[in-house]
């Protein structure tokens, strides 16, 4: 086993699941298309609450997403095998979580901008909405092995994640709504996105660190 | 030519040093006393059965020797070396077994052999799935197979990793009667070969195999 084997292994276990897949994009979309019959139907309100909201929904079904990231690994013993691998756990966690990149966050990214027209998202906030996705989802997926590292032994796990790793969400998400609102401003947003990336950055290199670490403690009975 | 490797790697399986020992290890888990003074020196031929009665700490002593628990005292070296720091040489010669065995339900037979050992022919997965009997298997998900076959999937790591040390917890669970005796025989083959096996199990083993008895005074004993 190793890191290319698992993002193999992942991908096609990924791929026969693929009803699965759905779930994130499904949850997404009705969070859409729910906000105008519950708040407004007046495109110009939903033009402004269009970052927002699509972001929120994106953070949302995100972490609906990570609960299952280490969870059958766990159950099936594969992860004690992963522990027992001759190599950085990191790398394995890393190819683990690009996995769950590709088929979770990736796509929330490409169907941002049909949701972005749902709900009347003016012109200008599309490129930034589509880069801060394509940057921010990566992190997303990246802090939140974090906590779904440390939850995946716990039977009662389901709030615990999404309390641990919300708080590191919120600079993502503050910076990615508001780079959104300044394209459609007509404002440069391009620092909004510096932000983005550096934390990406960040989150590449520290979290699938702290994330085997989790993986360890959660493993030590 | 990978099969011409696995070959000498199997040769040279003989050759190589195997000292896992153990000096005075202690364990308590929930102000309860697994094992004090708990001495061992295991190394290659041998195959070590740990035994005792539920809850004595068998699995908690394989957890240990695995690292996947820091919950005790005392010494673990290996070849020497203390066991924290050889545990990269250590789990280069490691097979792992647990109760849960690591094959994913919705990948075959193969796919999940070949994840757990990218650098494997086609052929050689072949090979062992067939001395595991699971020829005609192997395009089939492992969800669709039965318990036993399941465990027979990872049974056949044994034939596709040249690995010296082989930790199995419980290897005989859901396997029928020609299986535990092929299993046997291939244990068996392992230690003659230079091998170790360490292992946990309540079936009554023909082999001749090395009792490491837990849980009676609390002190193991050879």
């Amino acid at each position: 086993m190793n890191a290319v084997s698992i993002f193999k292994r992942d991908l096609l276990i990924a791929f026969r699941n693929r009803g699965e897949l759905l779930n994130p994009l499904m949850f997404f979309l009705m969070v859409a298309s729910l906000f105008p019959l519950a708040v407004s139907p007046d495109p110009k309100f939903l033009g402004l609450i269009a970052p927002g909201v699509i972001w929120v929904g994106a953070l949302l079904a995100t972490l609906l997403s990570l609960d299952l990231l280490f969870k059958s690994d766990y159950e099936d013993g594969s992860l004690e095998q992963m522990l027992l691998v001759p190599q950085p756990l990191m790398l394995l966690v890393l190819a683990k979580v690009l996995v769950h990149w590709l088929v979770a966050g990736l796509p929330l990214a490409l169907m941002a901008p049909l949701l972005g027209l749902m709900l009347g998202l003016p012109e200008g906030g599309y490129q930034p909405l589509i880069i801060s996705l394509l940057l921010g989802t990566p992190v997303l997926s990246l802090l939140g092995s974090i906590g779904a590292g440390l939850t995946v032994g716990l039977r009662k796990g389901g709030m615990l994640m999404p309390l641990l790793i919300l708080p590191l969400y919120i600079p993502v998400l503050i910076f990615a709504a508001s780079a959104v609102q300044s394209g459609v401003d007509g404002n440069s947003y391009s620092g909004h996105l510096a932000f983005i990336g550096a934390y990406l950055a960040l989150a590449v290199v520290f979290a699938p660190l702290a994330a085997s670490a989790a993986l360890r403690i959660t493993t030590a009975r | 030519m990978s099969s011409g490797l696995d070959n000498l790697a199997a040769n040279s399986l003989s050759e190589q040093v195997i000292c896992l020992r153990a000096t005075d290890l202690y364990c308590e888990r929930d102000d309860r006393v697994l094992f004090s003074g708990l001495s061992f020196e295991f190394g290659a031929g041998q195959i070590i059965r740990i035994a005792g009665p539920n809850g004595s700490g068998k699995s908690t002593l394989m957890r240990i020797l695995l690292g996947m628990s820091a919950g005790y005292e005392g010494q673990l070296s290996w070849n020497g070396v203390s066991l924290d720091n050889a545990r990269y040489d250590f789990n280069q010669q490691l097979l792992y077994m647990g109760h849960q065995v690591g094959i994913k339900g919705n990948l075959t037979p193969e796919e999940n052999l070949k994840a757990l050992n990218p650098k494997v022919s086609k052929q050689d997965i072949y090979n062992a799935l067939k001395k595991v009997g699971l020829l005609g298997f192997e395009d089939l998900l492992c969800s669709g197979l039965s318990a036993g076959q399941q465990r027979r999937v990872a049974l056949a790591r044994l034939f596709i990793e040249q690995k010296s040390v082989w930790i199995l917890d419980e290897p005989f669970t859901a396997i029928d009667k020609e299986g535990v005796a092929e299993l046997e025989s291939t244990l068996l083959q392992h230690a003659q070969n230079g091998g170790l096996v360490i292992l946990t199990t309540h079936h009554d083993i023909s082999a001749p195999v090395t009792t490491l008895m837990l849980g009676q005074d609390s002190t193991g004993h050879l």
